[in-house]
């Protein structure tokens, strides 16, 4: 019987289930005559729901701890006195729980009257009508009337009217609209705590708080002074998602009404992947909230992906495709058939001038896999070379290689959720809470849990030290020193006997490990050598060390401080190293985590992006990958390998490569030393930029193909931890196609009679040609949700967690880990580092969240310089200055702090009118030519406005985004 | 801390605050040695507090809000609080607290012109016997009658 009574959920069904899910032994219990089973540890109102009964709730939600103060969940159990809060009391084994009875209800009536009696009655013109869980309970619990009434000639206290009588209510506060993206009108406010929950709990900013006691509790951002914009606030949603009322709502909603309809799909922001639910009126986009299942966020959301997605409907998009002769002409306006054959035409043109390899392509890390594969297989299958690159290249091409010689793939070893059970986490060049917010909100969870913290960084980062959260060690090396500090980690692991001999007997290859021991452990590796170099003191490079290989499940996550070294090959090995050393691999809590920059790195780089890879990692030169795709394709591949964008640049600058299809990506802006990109692209004789803007590499362009948003198109990503997610069409493309069609277009244009109706056809493709992705189609992703590469044969559910029983590569390989110091060295002339980094609010090369109400935070890029040399150069807070290298020069705005060590300073590369990127070099890694952004040799000095290069260059470019009117 | 003196320096409050940090449960102590030295919490006092506990700001701000007795503005040179719990009602406490504050010409939370007294309102200090009860800078005195009050307020100086 109990199958007619339990309701089967859907998959994908959201509903709110009260307090988190436990995991535990089973307990059997009776809930309003139904027999249910829990997981010890789950409440009385969980199980409820798990059975299909709604106990009527307020402030109790299932991503924070049940709370136990609306009283609206009371309950009674047979044998216990009283009527115990359903939330706070656990199941026991063969209790008997009644959820509806006469007294409960005429409780539940008197605590909801109560919460009227201080509530407005104009839910007809509140924006949350409909979606309000204070008006649904109203109508559960039966509440039919309210019956406290004002004193005869005076009023009842309350906060939300404006006027008590005739006089003004001092309890009434008005809205507060400083945030651009949600409005907190404390009118509406019941104090049930769960937007201040969410802020600690969810996302651990605690920049909220119930200010007073009794009646006259608020909520409040910050301490007095503040509003929600100047408090702590980072704007991520969680409050806003948490509000039962309308009191934190988002301003889109209060501006269109409650959205009716939703689409899953995938954030386009950064490497996390987080999982969204697009929620629409007909095709306008009214919000993003995150989705309750989704694997990689676990229903939490950082500004960027709830709020920031206005760009793709802003006026500066561009839905027409564009030509011109010259860069130097204005843009003309011309239809999707005359751009793709005067495209063609020259591209065909300079291959019969210039030979076969004259063109070549860069795929986008922000496209699909899907749109990725395609592009390469442009220059494959159709420009018949190998001639195509990625942005993966300047962030994430180390990762790459280091994984890859030293455990066999080049790829995460963990999932997200791995987090959770590890005890120490080492985080190396990495700034999560402003890069990778929603995963910093899952480790700072952690961390406040008791896990202990390693933070190798020359900045002062917020994950160092910020509310309830501090690292055990912050390690503040000298930028361009990682492999020094962690080959002398090795070192002390090694020298003082730390290492897991079982594991590396095991599962490493044993004689390398010798081979590396005789390496690391020579002295001139040890802390007190070095300390010298790194500026890391020894002693607290010894007690990091030692917490790592002792402290429990060690787990590594790094960033770009790592990879954008010329050295960030050798330091990718030297973690990999490490994680052998101490057994670090193959079990949750543990392994080593690249956190990807952009949405799909992973995906790019996986889909055979690389001048030198086919999809799925495998070397062009092998004539039986090659002969998987010749037969799939019907061409004959290059077997020599392509070459990388410096090299294209080079190449272009030597006059040897003259076409180039830059598909979402502005290397202008993103890649380093500027002015040589620069005078690489203006050398070139087709250059097709397929962007949503006229980005700065588009001021080099002779063609311009619009592009679609990624709520425009079907496709997937894949994040940082391998995981593919679907992206599902939200609306159609403005532009009139999807990017993955406009690839389509131009391979067909140019003679190559592809046939795709679906991006699902793409990925058969895929599995059918790379190995990893073998299982891995729509049908599948449709019914999982997303799934883990590899996805095949031996792993049809996806694979979380890698290397558990063996590295993919057989046995681990030990590799040495020479420090090689950078060419780019300080000097009399250049005495100052230079690293580079990311802020919360903005993205990359801020296309996107420039194009938002983001710029509120951070409206300009600002160099951070440590107040001692600021007074040494006369630099005060705010100042221009000068910020000159050995490459070139720009002006910004300082900012005094002591985040940065002396000598160090930094700035974010998000504005195209600072072009951080004028002053770093082309110094790049030595195995993948990864650029070394995070170290140039810098000096400061007072400035009083734009250096002349950054004139010119605005001049230039006002120039080339001329558009001329459409004919007439 | 006179009304008139300039607000408390960051560094000043954290040289206060900082040999209590090693304390359990500090924020407390913390406050109440704040309010000693200076009357009130002073506003500057919520980041230095966020900064030493590695909290948020906003969490100090709650703390100190929910206690009635932090006061986030400098009083007069003595705090004179008037009980008005039940016990103290029934008494003529109310009666007492009006005309007290009639003759001083101040409201609640006030302080007198030449910054003498301010007078506050207390809920119960555990003087029901001798109703209706006062209290001047911590010292409780019970029966207050109006000649009482007289003499307690010509003490302070009102």
């Amino acid at each position: 019987m109990k199958d007619f009574i339990i309701p089967q959920f859907a998959p994908g069904d959201d509903r709110d289930m009260g307090t988190p899910a436990r995991t535990g032994a089973p307990v059997s219990l009776t809930i309003d005559g139904i027999e249910i089973t829990v997981p010890e540890g789950t409440s009385v109102m969980r199980a409820a729901a798990e059975v299909g009964v709604e106990v009527p709730k307020l402030c109790a939600s299932d991503n924070m701890e049940a709370y136990g103060s609306c009283r609206l969940c009371v309950v009674e159990i047979e044998g216990r006195r009283g009527t115990p809060a359903s939330c706070t009391t656990p199941v026991a084994p063969g209790m008997v729980v009644h959820t509806q009875s006469d007294k409960l209800r005429r409780m539940r009536r008197g605590v909801m009257e109560l919460y009227i009696s201080d509530h407005p009655l104009d839910c007809l013109t509140c924006s949350a009508n409909g979606d309000c869980e204070l008006q649904d309970m109203a109508g559960a619990v039966g509440l039919r009337d309210v019956r406290y009434e004002a004193p005869k000639g005076g009023a009842l206290d309350n906060h939300f009217a404006t006027r008590q009588g005739d006089q003004p209510n001092a309890l009434y506060l008005p809205k507060d609209d400083s945030n651009p993206y949600f409005s907190y009108d404390p009118s509406k406010c019941i104090v049930c705590s769960r937007c201040v929950r969410a802020c600690e709990e969810v996302q651990g900013t605690f920049a909220l708080t119930i200010e007073g006691r009794g009646f006259d509790s608020r909520v409040s951002a910050g301490a007095s002074l503040d509003s929600f914009l100047t408090s702590d606030c980072v704007s991520c949603g969680a409050c806003v998602q948490a509000c039962p009322t309308a009191t934190l709502q988002e301003k889109s909603v209060i501006e269109m009404g409650t959205p009716k309809r939703s689409v899953i799909t995938t954030c386009a922001y950064c490497g996390v992947g987080c999982s969204f639910k697009a929620e629409l009126n007909g095709d306008q986009l009214v919000r993003m909230v995150p989705y309750k299942h989704g694997k990689a966020n676990r229903g939490h959301s950082c500004v960027k992906g709830r709020f920031a997605y206005g760009y793709a409907q802003h006026k500066d998009r561009i839905l027409k495709p564009m030509i011109r002769d010259q860069i130097s002409d204005p843009w003309r306006e011309v239809e999707w058939d005359e751009a793709l054959q005067f495209t063609a035409d020259r591209l065909r043109g300079i291959q019969q001038k210039y030979g076969r390899r004259s063109v070549g392509v860069i795929t986008s890390s922000r496209c699909t896999n899907e749109e990725t594969f395609l592009v390469q297989k442009l220059t494959r299958a159709v420009f018949m070379n190998n001639n195509t690159d990625t942005c993966a290249r300047v962030c994430h091409s180390p990762t790459g290689y280091g994984l890859g010689k030293t455990y066999g793939t080049s790829a995460g070893t963990q999932d997200f959720d791995s987090v959770a059970e590890t005890d120490v986490v080492m985080i190396i060049g990495a700034n999560p809470t402003d890069g990778h917010p929603v995963f910093a909100s899952r480790l700072k969870k952690r961390l406040r849990q008791g896990a202990k913290l390693i933070v190798v960084d020359p900045r002062r980062t917020d994950i160092v030290r910020s509310a309830h959260i501090e690292a055990s060690h912050h390690l503040p090396l000298k930028p361009g020193t990682n492999v020094a500090v962690v080959t002398a980690m090795a070192h002390v692991i090694v020298t003082e006997g730390l290492f897991d001999e079982d594991f590396i007997r095991t599962r490493c290859d044993w004689d390398e490990f010798q081979f590396y021991v005789d390496f690391v452990k020579d002295p001139r590796h040890a802390p007190e050598a070095i300390e010298a170099m790194t500026g890391v003191p020894a002693a607290d490079l010894r007690a990091a060390a030692r917490l790592y290989a002792t402290g429990g499940n060690g787990a590594i996550y790094y960033g770009l401080g790592v990879t954008e070294h010329s050295q960030g090959s050798t330091t990718v090995i030297g973690i990999a190293n490490l994680a052998m050393l101490t057994g670090n691999i193959g079990r949750p809590g543990v392994g080593v985590n690249p956190l990807r920059g952009q949405n799909n790195v992973q995906g790019s780089c996986d889909m055979g992006s690389f001048p030198h890879e086919l999809p799925g990692y495998r070397h062009v030169k092998l004539p039986e990958v090659r002969a998987i795709f010749e037969n799939a394709w019907g061409v004959e591949i290059d077997p020599e390998p392509g070459l990388r964008i410096p090299n294209m640049l080079d190449a272009a600058v030597e006059g040897t490569f003259k076409g180039l299809y830059c598909q979402g990506e502005d290397i202008l802006q993103s890649d380093p030393d500027t002015h040589h990109v620069a005078s690489g692209l203006a050398a070139m004789e087709c250059v097709i930029v397929h962007d949503l803007f006229l980005n700065e590499t588009a001021n080099y362009a002779h063609v311009f193909l619009p592009g679609s948003s990624f709520l425009e198109k079907n496709g997937t990503f894949t994040n940082a931890e391998r995981r593919i997610n679907m992206v599902r069409k939200v609306m159609a493309p403005k532009n009139g196609y999807e990017d993955w069609e406009v690839t389509q277009l131009l391979a067909n244009a140019l003679g190559a009679n592809w046939t795709y109706t679906h991006p699902s056809q793409i990925m058969d493709e895929i599995a059918a040609t790379t190995p990893s992705f073998a299982g891995v189609n729509y049908e599948m992703l449709e019914v999982a949700g997303s799934v883990q590469w590899p996805c095949n044969e031996d792993a049809p559910e996806g694979t979380p967690l890698m290397h558990v029983d063996g590295f993919v590569s057989g046995k681990g390989h030990f590799m040495v880990t020479e420090y090689v110091a950078t060419d780019e060295r300080t000097g009399p002339r250049f005495p100052l580092l230079l690293t580079t980094g990311r802020i919360l609010t903005h993205y990359n090369v801020g296309a996107q969240t420039r194009r938002t109400d983001n710029v509120v935070w951070h409206p300009e890029d600002m160099l951070e310089i440590h107040p001692h040399d600021a007074e040494q150069r006369g630099v005060k807070e705010g100042d221009w200055v000068r910020l000159a290298s050995r490459a070139g020069e720009t002006t910004l705005r300082a900012r005094l702090t002591d985040r940065v060590a002396t000598g160090v300073v930094y700035t974010t590369f998000h504005h195209p009118a600072t072009q951080a990127n004028v002053v770093t070099t082309d110094f790049s890694d030595w195995a993948t030519n990864c650029p070394e952004f995070k170290v140039t040799a810098v000096q400061v000095s007072p400035s009083n406005g734009p250096t002349d290069w950054q004139e010119r260059y605005n001049e230039q470019a006002e120039l080339s985004r001329r558009i001329l009117p459409a004919a007439e | 801390m006179h009304a008139n003196a300039p607000a408390p320096a960051e560094d000043e409050i954290r040289a206060i605050v900082a040999p209590m940090t090693s304390l359990e449960g500090p924020l407390l102590p913390m406050l109440h040695e704040l309010q000693r030295i200076y009357g009130f919490v002073p506003e500057a006092a919520v980041p230095v507090l966020a900064d030493v506990l590695n909290l948020g700001r906003a969490e100090v701000h709650g703390v100190i809000s929910f206690y009635h007795d932090f006061r986030d503005h400098p009083t007069g040179r003595h705090v004179l609080k008037i009980c008005r719990a039940e016990a103290c009602q029934s008494m003529g406490a109310n009666a007492l607290a009006e005309s007290t504050l009639k003759k001083l010409g101040i409201g609640w939370h006030d302080t007198t012109s030449n910054g003498a007294v301010t007078v506050e309102p207390v809920y119960c200090l555990g003087m029901c016997a001798c109703a209706p009860a006062a209290m001047i800078d911590g010292r409780v005195v019970g029966r207050v009658d109006q000649a009482r009050m007289q003499r307690l307020l010509d003490e302070a100086g009102a």
